[in-house]
């Protein structure tokens, strides 16, 4: 286990607009690690989880300041290769969004969008990022089959290998369980756990048990401001903050 | 007193619902019933194959061929008019305008799928024509290629707007999955976006090509009326439309003339509901594709 810090988040503030949607965060992300992202609706935490693969860049009027260093680099300087950036930094979303291609495209899309053409390479990458994500057993006989026909929770896990693909360090998981069910939810989890030796993961997520279930750290996040970040087990035991107690036994959110 | 109201109202409804699938069958019927006479009394084989139009020689000769491959030729040239600009039209809406652009782009393309056509045909003639005409040195400058080009302007908004909402029923998320991979603007377009809407797209170029291949006032007007088959897009021609809008109203009631005039009416009737069945189809596989794809 190594304890060291992938991203590194300095003073940062974020607007859309003249609405200041992120205020002065700090936050180190630690590599191996599952930092989860709490707060009521409008916190910030997905306006954040989306400035870490610069999606944040797809709103007009977004701008940001202070520093989010990634690989010695601070990602939100213009300068920065976003294709590079997007690649090592994964996205996984609320919806299930597989490209209405077969299972083989989707994961093959990402790797030939970057000039792949070695078919041997892709087909090898194929089945082992299926298998990373615990898909390869379900769909091995039908890698021609639209994406589309696969349930919700398959469609997740499709989702995630197409992320892995592309050799991603981080994953970003913005409510990956949102519109799925128990069974799924809990496959699904089952997978964060498992990608966390080899990635460093941050979720967002509404889901306190959650949070409590998959993650090492927590950051409560309140109206723009960062509240309280720890370990998950200081955080839902002794919150030092008052806020994040009263959020934490369900007075607000 | 509620009640009867309510049968009332259901039954008036349901008259005018029903009233344009009898208006429909009442088309079809009046189209073969008019065509017996023709299709009983000419050579069919002649009729499809044969160039020979003469109703007024004696013996009369009713041979469709050149007006086929002239609807054909126009419809062909007109497509690749209107297909790239309304298509690229689309595009531009749905990805590059922003709203203010959009909001006077929309309306000024309503606008000119609102133009009589007989304007277009007006423009066609007193401009198109003559500067086609001194282009490539033309005796006339009444040809396919005249026609064409104003049809495929006329027919860009039905492209542009079918396929735009193509364009703007694919969900976001194809979109955000395919940036977050490291997509590019344009990669995303290419290989996410146009092929999720294609069958929208595809919908709209077929609907397109019916509306030209119906289209009879401004063909009437500009594309010059010749019988002969045309040797090429700068060729006088008259399509299977013209012919029938220019003698109608001098063939006899119930001759052999008229009755072949028929004839390819029923013809056209097939040619643009086989279209429209295509379209039918591939729009409903888009439907069913994007209620998965959410």
């Amino acid at each position: 286990m190594s304890d060291e810090i992938k991203i590194k988040v300095s003073n940062l503030n974020f607007y859309y607009g003249k609405m200041q949607a992120l205020k002065n965060i700090n936050i180190d992300i630690m590599d191996k690690k599952i930092t989860a992202l709490i707060g009521p609706s409008g916190c910030g935490k997905s306006t954040l989880i989306r400035i870490f693969n610069r999606m944040c860049d797809l709103v007009i009027g977004a701008k940001a300041e202070g520093s989010v260093i990634f690989d010695g680099e601070n990602i939100l300087n213009s300068s920065i290769d976003i294709v590079k950036l997007r690649q090592k930094i994964g996205m996984v979303f609320q919806k299930p969004n597989p490209f209405p291609k077969t299972i083989f495209q989707n994961i093959a899309y990402g790797l030939e969008i970057n000039g792949c053409k070695d078919k041997s390479f892709i087909k090898f990458k194929v089945e082992e990022t299926l298998k990373k994500a615990a898909l390869w057993e379900d769909v091995k006989d039908r890698l021609n089959d639209s994406a589309l026909g696969l349930s919700g929770g398959q469609q997740q896990r499709l989702c995630i290998a197409r992320a892995l693909a592309v050799e991603a360090q981080v994953i970003l998981f913005d409510e990956p369980c949102a519109s799925l069910d128990p069974i799924s939810t809990a496959k699904i989890e089952e997978l964060i756990l498992e990608l966390q030796n080899n990635y460093a993961i941050i979720i967002v997520t509404h889901n306190m048990q959650q949070a409590s279930r998959v993650s090492d750290y927590t950051a409560f996040m309140y109206l723009g401001d960062l509240i309280e970040f720890g370990s998950t087990n200081q955080i839902f035991t002794v919150p030092k903050n008052p806020k994040t107690e009263e959020y934490l036994s369900g007075k607000f959110g | 007193m509620n009640a009867l109201k309510e049968k009332v109202i259901k039954s008036i409804l349901s008259i005018t619902a029903f009233a344009s699938i009898a208006f429909l069958i009442g088309i079809v019927v009046t189209l073969f019933a008019n065509s017996l006479t023709a299709l009983k009394g000419i050579d069919q084989i002649q009729f499809l194959f044969s160039s020979d139009w003469a109703p007024y020689y004696s013996p009369a000769e009713y041979g469709i061929l050149s007006m086929v491959i002239s609807s054909a030729l126009i419809g062909i040239t007109a497509a690749l008019v209107c297909i790239p600009l309304g298509i690229g039209t689309a595009l531009y809406l749905n990805e590059i305008a922003g709203s203010a652009q959009r909001k006077i782009l929309k309306p000024v393309i309503e606008i000119l799928a609102g133009i009589p056509s007989i304007i277009f045909g007006f423009f066609a003639m007193a401009v198109l024509a003559p500067f086609l005409q001194n282009i490539f040195d033309l005796p006339s400058g009444l040809c396919i290629l005249t026609a064409s080009l104003t049809l495929g302007i006329m027919t860009i908004p039905v492209i542009t707007s079918i396929a735009e909402d193509a364009l703007g029923f694919v969900p976001i998320g194809f979109k955000e999955a395919s940036y977050a991979l490291g997509g590019n603007r344009w990669q995303t377009l290419i290989k996410v976006t146009i092929p999720a809407a294609a069958s929208g797209i595809i919908t709209s170029i077929i609907l397109a090509i019916g509306r030209i291949v119906g289209e009879t006032m401004i063909v009437l007007m500009v594309a010059g009326g010749s019988l002969a088959i045309p040797t090429s897009i700068l060729a006088p021609a008259r399509p299977m439309t013209s012919t029938i809008a220019a003698e109608m109203g001098e063939a006899a009631y119930g001759s052999l003339h008229f009755s072949a005039l028929f004839e390819i009416g029923l013809l056209l009737f097939f040619m643009t509901f086989i279209l429209n069945f295509i379209s039918e189809r591939i729009s409903k596989k888009y439907r069913l594709k994007l209620g998965q794809g959410r």
